[in-house]
């Protein structure tokens, strides 16, 4: 009687459990997904290239956006920044630019991301300290002062009040003889997210939808150049979801968008072309890879087949990627240099478009310029002496990453049902759908960690006693002085007549259905104050109030 | 593990429980380490009152003399801790409640914590900070580590 | 002073400055005098007997219904209204509290936040503590405190799981009833048989497209059950957008006009008197019970010894019943 030979697969599962030993590692991706020791091609049957993958620059995009990808041209670096005055920062603009950067990203702080001028009882001690203080079009005149806007792109990470101070940024570059045809840029104004993770929202969401609305019209039609909506998972992320959630929770809300704008009567091919996006990029690095390549499949095919997109442009999600603030330690900052490297490597391998890296110091305040300096020269290491851009998409065919890759889109599209049956996303939002399963999926990343279930170096394992505290950057009162001084001559100066009948059309334009930009651009060349219009907007809108969920 | 009656550990009152109050203050929304916080506290037997996103000092005072806590836990991200947090205290002071004791959490620099704790603040956890020390310290009455 | 007291406590809680301060209408007086409820102090059942005579003018409205139906919403939208009219208000807000480890997230608080720097508005959050039936046992207390300190209108709002629309019914003048539109919802209420205790019904969240079909259901259900003198109105509302509030203020105070008109104020009031007698016996008779039955007593001593598992409680109990500890002996 002949024995059958073992297969080499049997053979090695043999030698595996030897001894049973019970496996080491968590067995299970950042998000919970399921890891097996060993991937082969059994894994991936049925599966077929030219429908998962397909080739770069085509449908459905899996491996890449464009035909060459980094062969081309490598990623943007385009790290984040901007902190004071509008003077200091226009300072540090002309130093990169003459440093060959072309591309400038503004960060605003708190009173601005709120809407709350310098001088707002609520805005005090935070004037400055996590961003720029713009309070109306003379400190925006005064951030771009001297830069020809026709020459350089600016990425604007604002929300609640984006449509103001991409209205300032129209209204800079008219003043200087820049048609808003020649702006080029991207404006955060992801208002979903804020009511799901970032929790920097003011009015209710219907009337922010029919802002953000107007100013993916506005743009459609005036500003071919300008992305006004950067679709985010970054927040979501940060606020303790898995990367799955991350990815459903983002293409939900773009979804959202792209529902809302085609309702508002724009064709779907004359607006989605110009939607971007913007993810994370964290510790567990093939889970991240996947990430990225199902959000490029799901979208395409979202766009042809539910959306019904003919322009093959508008199929392409492009993507900004941020490394994760949320994997940073206090403890033993220098560690974050690495967890850093990492995850701009899976972003990159992910196909991403520009990156973010963050400074180690990060998680204890705004970076000094040296941390600052590594975390560039990480991108530039990883660009020019890694390799890993010669050939594009490298890592497809693993069978490992294509498994987890369609698991990612499997799990997505789990979500879509689940937010279908309840409504869809606002709906959701409003029922706390998102919230609760971000504050679980916190919750049980925290309990992993106090379990020591997750290990993160030097917090849980390898700690070091705690050695003196690295240096930090700090702000000074001088600004939010300066700043408020600033913002009663303005409103002394300005013709106050024509600001206030400005204001009052602005609030018959919002309680009425055009379009708002309009309206707004007026508002801010008068030299109405952030505040002010905030004011005439909230009293039109209401503001929000969440649901509490725990 | 349910944290046993304060007056083991000294407590201010004659609470059965002990009340806390929980907050972000400042103007930005990373909620997600004051809604843990929450949950844990809530978890060692604690009656947290959480007061939500973007109070102000003056909110927070009012609120926590109203609910009769035994201390306030803030949270904050935004870098405006040094008006802030001096403020709630000012404000305690004031009210001639500085028996209840304030604790920090968030983006809080150490050479900041250092003096915050000068002037009175009982301990600042920073990010990186596990639940179980904040449980602890809730155990210990409030009082910083030995 | 009573057990737990550490040097530096710089309020002085002795019983008449906490009563006399409270009726000035000091916030930490009655937030202090509140605590000593909660804690069951006797403390605090001797500060409320002593203002009785200030109590008896609050209206005493109770908001229920099931967790997710927006009643804190909606309390906060109806604490606007009623500052509106000039009254000022006290809210008592009862979550429940962790079986397992007796914590808690008082979450209520938090959409009432803008009324927390106006004078005219006490909001206090309670624990239900294990209190069976939902209802925190010291909610009686702060209400009769509440009331003392002089605030014109005392709204209780509290989750309605098990029996605790019940309970509310006996603390309150008019309870309102806060339901969801999801059909579920209104048909579980009527099969409760709550429609026996709600004073006024809320179809909350009224823009969802179940609103009208649950305000019909409870329509058709009130029109069947046997007429009452009160025939409680059906509103909708949208707390979260704030339309329909102005109704139903008006339709709590209609039922308050009137319990006065047909003297059921003062069958209420009897009724919850009654209610507070029984419950304050019952309750020091379980503690009194409790304490029998794990201290050092021949009861407590034979059931911590008990091996077979053969003593017959029903004996034990009269035996309990017999033994009566004397008042005051080491508490």
């Amino acid at each position: 009687m002949a024995v059958r030979k073992k297969s080499s697969r049997e053979e090695w599962e043999e030698q595996s459990q030897a001894g049973k030993q019970p496996a080491r590692g968590r067995g299970r991706t950042i998000s919970g997904m399921p890891i097996e020791p060993l991937y082969t091609p059994d894994d991936l049957r049925g599966w077929s290239y030219e429908e998962k993958l397909g080739y770069p620059g085509h449908f459905p995009y899996t491996r890449g956006v464009y035909h060459s990808m980094y062969r081309g041209r490598p990623w943007t670096i385009r790290q984040f920044a901007g902190y004071g005055t509008a003077e200091e920062t226009n300072r540090r603009y002309k130093f990169l630019l003459s440093q060959g950067q072309a591309g400038l990203s503004v960060a605003f702080d708190m009173p601005t991301l709120m809407g709350y001028d310098s001088d707002d009882p609520l805005s005090r001690g935070e004037v400055g300290h996590c961003g720029v203080a713009i309070d109306s079009l003379e400190d925006m005149e005064t951030l771009f002062g001297g830069i020809r806007l026709d020459t350089i792109t600016t990425s604007m990470t604002i929300n609640s009040p984006a449509a103001i101070l991409y209205a300032m940024y129209i209204a800079v570059g008219e003043k200087s003889g820049v048609k808003p045809a020649q702006l080029g840029g991207t404006l955060q104004n992801d208002i979903l997210k804020e009511y799901i993770a970032q929790k920097e929202y003011i009015f209710p969401p219907e009337p922010s939808m029919r802002l953000v609305v107007d100013t993916i019209v506005f743009a459609a039609r005036e500003m071919p150049r300008w992305n006004p909506v950067s679709i985010s998972g970054y927040h979501i992320r940060e606020a303790g979801s898995t990367a799955i959630q991350e990815l459903a929770f983002t293409l939900a809300d773009g979804m959202a968008y792209v529902e809302a704008t085609i309702k508002a009567g724009m064709p779907v091919d004359d607006f989605a072309p110009r939607l971007s996006f913007f993810f994370d990029s964290h510790i567990d690095f093939f889970e991240e890879i996947a990430k990225f390549r199902a959000a490029r499949r799901l979208w395409a095919h979202i766009m042809r087949d539910r959306y019904q997109a003919k322009d093959p442009r508008s199929w392409i999600l492009r993507f900004h990627t941020q490394t994760a603030g949320v994997s940073l330690t206090r403890q033993q900052v220098e560690n974050n240099i690495s967890r850093t490297a990492y995850e701009a490597l899976a972003a990159v391998l992910g196909g991403t478009q520009s990156l973010h890296t963050n400074s180690m110091d990060e998680v204890l305040a705004l970076p000094t310029e040296r941390a600052a300096q590594i975390a560039l020269r990480t991108q530039q290491v990883l660009a020019h002496e890694t390799g890993v851009t010669e050939t594009i998409d490298p890592l497809a065919g693993s069978y490992y990453l294509e498994h987890l890759t369609d698991e990612m889109e499997r799990g997505a599209r789990r979500y879509f049902e689940r937010v279908d049956e309840q409504g869809g996303v606002l709906a959701c939002i409003e029922n706390g759908f998102f919230q609760r399963e971000i504050a679980d999926a916190a919750f049980e990343f925290e309990r992993q960690l106090e379990a020591n279930e997750r290990i993160v170096v030097g917090v849980n394992a390898y700690q070091e006693k705690e050695g003196s505290p690295v240096p930090t950057l700090k702000i000074g009162r001088e600004t939010e002085q300066g700043q408020v001084r600033r913002v009663k001559a303005v409103r002394e100066r300005r013709d106050n007549t024509s600001v206030q009948n400005r204001l009052v059309e602005l609030k018959v334009a919002a309680r009425g259905s055009q379009n708002l930009m309009p309206a707004l651009i007026d508002c801010v060349r008068a030299y109405a104050t952030e505040g002010e219009i905030m004011a005439a907007l909230k009293e039109v809108f209401g503001v929000y109030r969440e649901p509490i969920l725990f | 593990m349910a944290v046993e009656k304060k007056v083991a550990a000294g407590g201010r009152g004659a609470h059965q429980k002990w009340r806390v109050l929980t907050c972000k203050v400042g103007l930005d929304g990373h909620d997600r380490g004051v809604k843990v916080v929450s949950r844990a506290l809530r978890d060692a037997g604690v009656e947290v009152i959480y007061a939500g996103l973007r109070q102000t000092p003056e909110m927070v005072v009012e609120a926590a003399i109203q609910e009769d806590v035994d201390a306030i836990g803030v949270s904050l991200h935004s870098g405006a801790h040094m008006t802030l947090i001096p403020r709630i205290l000012e404000l305690l002071k004031e009210r001639d409640a500085s028996e209840i004791i304030v604790f920090g959490g968030g983006i809080i620099p150490e050479d900041d914590a250092l003096e915050l704790k000068r002037l009175g603040v009982a301990e600042i956890f920073g990010p990186g900070t596990s639940l179980q020390a904040i449980v602890e310290f809730v155990n210990r009455g409030f009082q910083q580590a030995a | 002073m009573g057990p737990g007291y550490t040097a530096g406590v710089s309020y002085d809680e002795s019983e008449m400055n906490l009563a006399g301060d409270l009726l000035a209408g000091d916030v930490r007086a009655l937030a202090r005098a509140i605590s000593l409820a909660e804690d069951r102090d006797p403390q605090a059942t001797a500060l409320v007997a002593e203002l009785q005579a200030h109590t008896g003018r609050a209206h005493l409205v109770g908001v229920t219904g099931s967790p997710g139906g927006g009643k804190s919403t909606l309390v906060d939208a109806l604490v606007r209204v009623i500052r509106e009219r000039g009254r000022t208000v006290g809210v008592i807000a009862v979550d429940p509290s962790s079986p397992f480890t007796g914590g808690a997230v008082l979450g209520d608080r938090v959409r009432m936040s803008r009324h927390t720097l106006d004078k005219g508005v006490f909001i206090r959050s309670m624990g239900a503590r294990g209190h069976l039936g939902g209802l925190a046992a010291a909610t009686r207390e702060a209400i009769h405190l509440l009331d003392a300190s002089g605030r014109d209108v005392i709204v209780v709002e509290t989750v309605g799981v098990g029996q605790s629309e019940l309970e509310i019914s006996s603390l309150c003048d008019t309870v309102v009833l806060v339901l969801m539109p999801e059909s579920g919802d209104a048909v579980q209420s009527i099969k409760a048989g709550i429609l026996e205790i709600a004073d006024v019904y809320v179809v909350n969240k009224a823009d969802l497209s179940g609103a009208e079909k649950a305000r019909r259901l409870i329509q058709d259900a009130v029109a069947m059950a046997p007429k009452k003198p009160w025939q409680p109105p059906i509103l909708l509302a949208s707390a979260v957008k704030e339309e329909g509030i102005g109704p139903v203020w008006e339709a709590i105070e209609s039922h308050r006009a009137f319990l006065r008109q047909s003297g059921g104020l003062e069958e209420r009031r009897r009724e919850r008197l009654k209610q507070e007698v029984i419950a304050l016996v019952a309750e020091s008779a379980r503690e009194d019970a409790r304490r029998a039955v794990e201290g050092d007593t021949p009861v407590g001593r034979l059931l911590r010894d008990n091996r077979n598992g053969r003593l017959n409680p029903y004996s034990l109990a009269a035996d309990v019943r017999a033994m009566r500890p004397a008042r005051g002996a080491e508490n």
